[in-house]
């Protein structure tokens, strides 16, 4: 069976996306040298200038970003990892995300940011962050999270797409695992997926985490505990619906993240389906996230750092038995 | 050098076992630029690094036992196995800080400047970062408060005409980083950055106005690396004669043959220098290896806030 990764699907749908509609853009650093995991691959050899190498200085690429997708142009931007997202945040955030609302609905910014995010790789403090909640708390601007190659492709083809600004946030432990080949096809923003069905209680699980969350469900069946495997993969728009249509059913929620558990968007989630379901659960929502430190590189307290399968098990044992 | 080099030949090797964990860059070829401007610094002087900072932190007299077991994740290790090779820092040395944010430590370097003047007039803050990091805010911005503060700090850019896999005439149409000095009146040089003789006049050179009220003063150090930008990088953008020309300019072997050829070293001597510095390599190996990790209790430790 032929087989993609994730990382072959996102550059399968750049070039897409390239071929399709002229007026979208690659730029970044090393990108028409193929990015420094493979993600804009022969682009350049193909579409020229349209995939143009930016030297470093992420800030003001971001406004130039900005500024081409106000002119009608569908720049994709890659910021290498996501601890760079803070040099680019003034244009992000105060231009990129505001334009449409502060011009009264006369401008559109159809800018797409992709970015790597996650530990895992022992690349230290500055390499490994998962900042998506600072993401989602800023108005007008869409979250992805893709977790699998067919969502990468997906997710990302939908955010060309859009009018808005999209960032969407790859995870570098899924960039090189490898999935069945799929033909690429948008997947909308703002439609979860529920991708293990069950009865006892609702996970919700974003990026990597969700092959955590899956491998939790599949030791938890053997014991005849039912999970339910819910996948937002976007975290604004948020489709709450599949969410909390799953928690009335099970009338228990955890959710299972890579990032800090301290205000991050479990913390989210569980106020909304707090708010909205609170005659339906059973037990408190349960956030499993990691401890409020910066990324170490030592192995042993990198592994520690991480959310894991086992720790989603044993999360989900307490709250059935009562003692979460 | 030797020392540097023969440490980085070891990371290399120990990445390729797996001891040496997470995102590794080694300055193989470019050592002089760390030996030369190191040696004119002051146990007092402050020193910031980027990525590439091994070579850094061993010219300041780290040891190299404790960089190792940084590089490994180990508790006996500079920052306690927490930074690993991107971060690593050695206040005893007076190396503050070394970042992967690329151009993220200029502007340190100049909050460290401006306190030096308070409160230690004459010792000196210095940054290493790439000719990439020139094309960062960073950079621009520093240099202007810089000159406007005449603040006491030596910029040194090692210019190896790379930027991860694209080159220097790709990000910049601007060819000597020290046009840019000239533009706010600092005072810089352009030197060989494999010649480490040069190096260490060209810094004794601008340190000096620093340590009397002047400042600031850039370095650019025109150099190559000899490997690719992280161990593990094929290095296929750059071509075979570029690499072999550069391969005859080494730093530390032209050091070494130049001071025999002029009598100021024996041959025997310059062999007993590199031998001396493989075994300290050696041991330093052993001593990283045979070290325990950080107990659990470390990953919640110093976090603050
Ligand atoms: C702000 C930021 N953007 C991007 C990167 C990814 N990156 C790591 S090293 C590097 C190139 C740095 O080139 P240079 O400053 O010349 O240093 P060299 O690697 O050549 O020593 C890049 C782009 C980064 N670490 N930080």
């Amino acid at each position: 069976m032929a087989e993609t990764t994730y990382i072959g699907a996102i550059n399968g749908a750049l070039a897409a996306e390239l071929r399709r509609d002229a007026t979208v853009r690659i730029l970044g650093e090393d990108v028409a040298e193929g990015g420094p995991f493979g993600a804009t691959k022969d682009l350049a050899a193909e579409f020229g200038d349209r995939v143009r190498d930016t030297p470093i200085s992420e800030s003001t690429v971001m406004g130039i970003a900005t500024g081409m997708a106000l002119a009608g142009l569908r720049p994709v931007v890659e910021i290498m990892f996501i601890d760079f997202i803070t040099l680019a945040f003034d244009q992000l955030v105060n231009q990129a995300a505001k334009a449409r609302y502060m011009s009264g609905g006369q401008l559109r910014c159809p800018l797409v940011v992709r970015t790597s995010s996650g530990a895992g790789t022992r690349s230290g403090a500055q390499h490994s962050q998962s900042l998506e909640a600072l993401l989602v708390h800023v108005p007008g601007l869409a979250v992805a999270m893709p977790a699998t190659a067919a969502d990468a492709a997906g997710l990302l083809m939908s955010a060309v797409r859009a009018d808005d600004p999209v960032v969407v946030i790859e995870n570098k432990e899924l960039y090189f695992r490898k999935e069945p080949s799929f033909d690429p096809a948008p997947v909308p923003l703002g439609s979860a997926l529920v991708r293990r069905p069950g009865r006892d209680v609702t996970l919700v699980a974003t990026s990597r985490t969700v092959h955590e969350a899956l491998a939790a469900a599949e030791d938890l069946a053997r014991d005849g505990i039912e999970v339910e495997v819910i996948d937002p993969r976007t975290l604004q728009p948020l489709d709450l619906g599949t969410i909390l249509s799953s928690v009335r059913r099970t009338h228990r929620c955890v959710v299972a993240h890579e990032a800090v558990r301290r205000g991050g968007f479990g913390a989210e989630l569980a106020s909304l389906v707090q708010e909205e379901a609170f005659d339906a659960l059973d037990a408190p929502v349960v956030r499993l996230g990691a401890p409020a430190t910066p990324v170490p590189v030592s192995p042993p307290l990198e592994d520690a750092y991480l959310v894991r399968a086992p720790q989603i098990v044993s999360a989900i044992r307490s709250l059935l038995n009562g003692s979460a | 050098m030797w020392l540097i080099r023969a440490f980085e030949e070891s990371v290399s090797e120990l990445v390729g076992t797996g001891e040496v964990v997470g995102l590794v860059h080694v300055s193989i070829g470019q050592e002089a630029s760390a030996v030369g401007v190191c040696d004119v610094l002051e146990a007092r002087d402050r020193v910031y690094s980027g990525h590439r900072a091994h070579g850094h932190v061993l010219a300041r007299g780290a040891d190299p036992a404790a960089v190792m077991a940084e590089l490994m994740g180990k508790a006996a290790g500079l920052c306690g196995g927490k930074g690993g090779s991107m971060h690593l820092v050695d206040v005893a040395h007076g190396v503050l800080e070394a970042t992967g944010v690329v151009g993220g430590t200029i502007p340190l370097a100049l909050g460290t400047a401006l306190a030096l003047r308070e409160t230690e007039p004459g010792a000196v803050a210095v940054v290493f970062f790439g000719d990439g990091a020139v094309q960062t805010g960073y950079f621009h911005e520093s240099l202007n408060i810089a000159a406007l503060w005449k603040l006491p700090v030596l910029l040194v850019c090692e210019n190896n005409g790379y930027a991860e896999f694209t080159p220097r005439s790709a990000h910049t149409p601007v060819e000597r980083v020290t046009r840019h000095a000239e533009t706010y009146g600092v005072d810089a040089r352009t030197v060989d950055g494999n010649d480490v003789v040069a190096i260490r006049e060209a810094a004794s050179a601008l340190v000096a106005p620093l340590r009397s009220g002047g400042g600031p003063a850039l370095l650019e150090c025109l150099t190559y690396r000899m490997r690719g930008h992280y161990e593990g990088d094929p290095a296929k953008y750059r071509e075979a004669s570029e690499v072999a020309e550069w391969k005859a300019k080494d730093p530390v072997r032209r050091f070494a043959s130049g001071a025999v050829a002029t009598g100021e070293l024996s041959a025997e001597d310059a062999a007993a220098c590199e031998a001396a510095a493989r075994r300290a390599v050696a041991a330093a190996v052993s001593a990283a290896r045979s070290a325990p990790f950080p107990a659990a209790s470390a990953l919640t430790e110093d976090v603050g806030g």
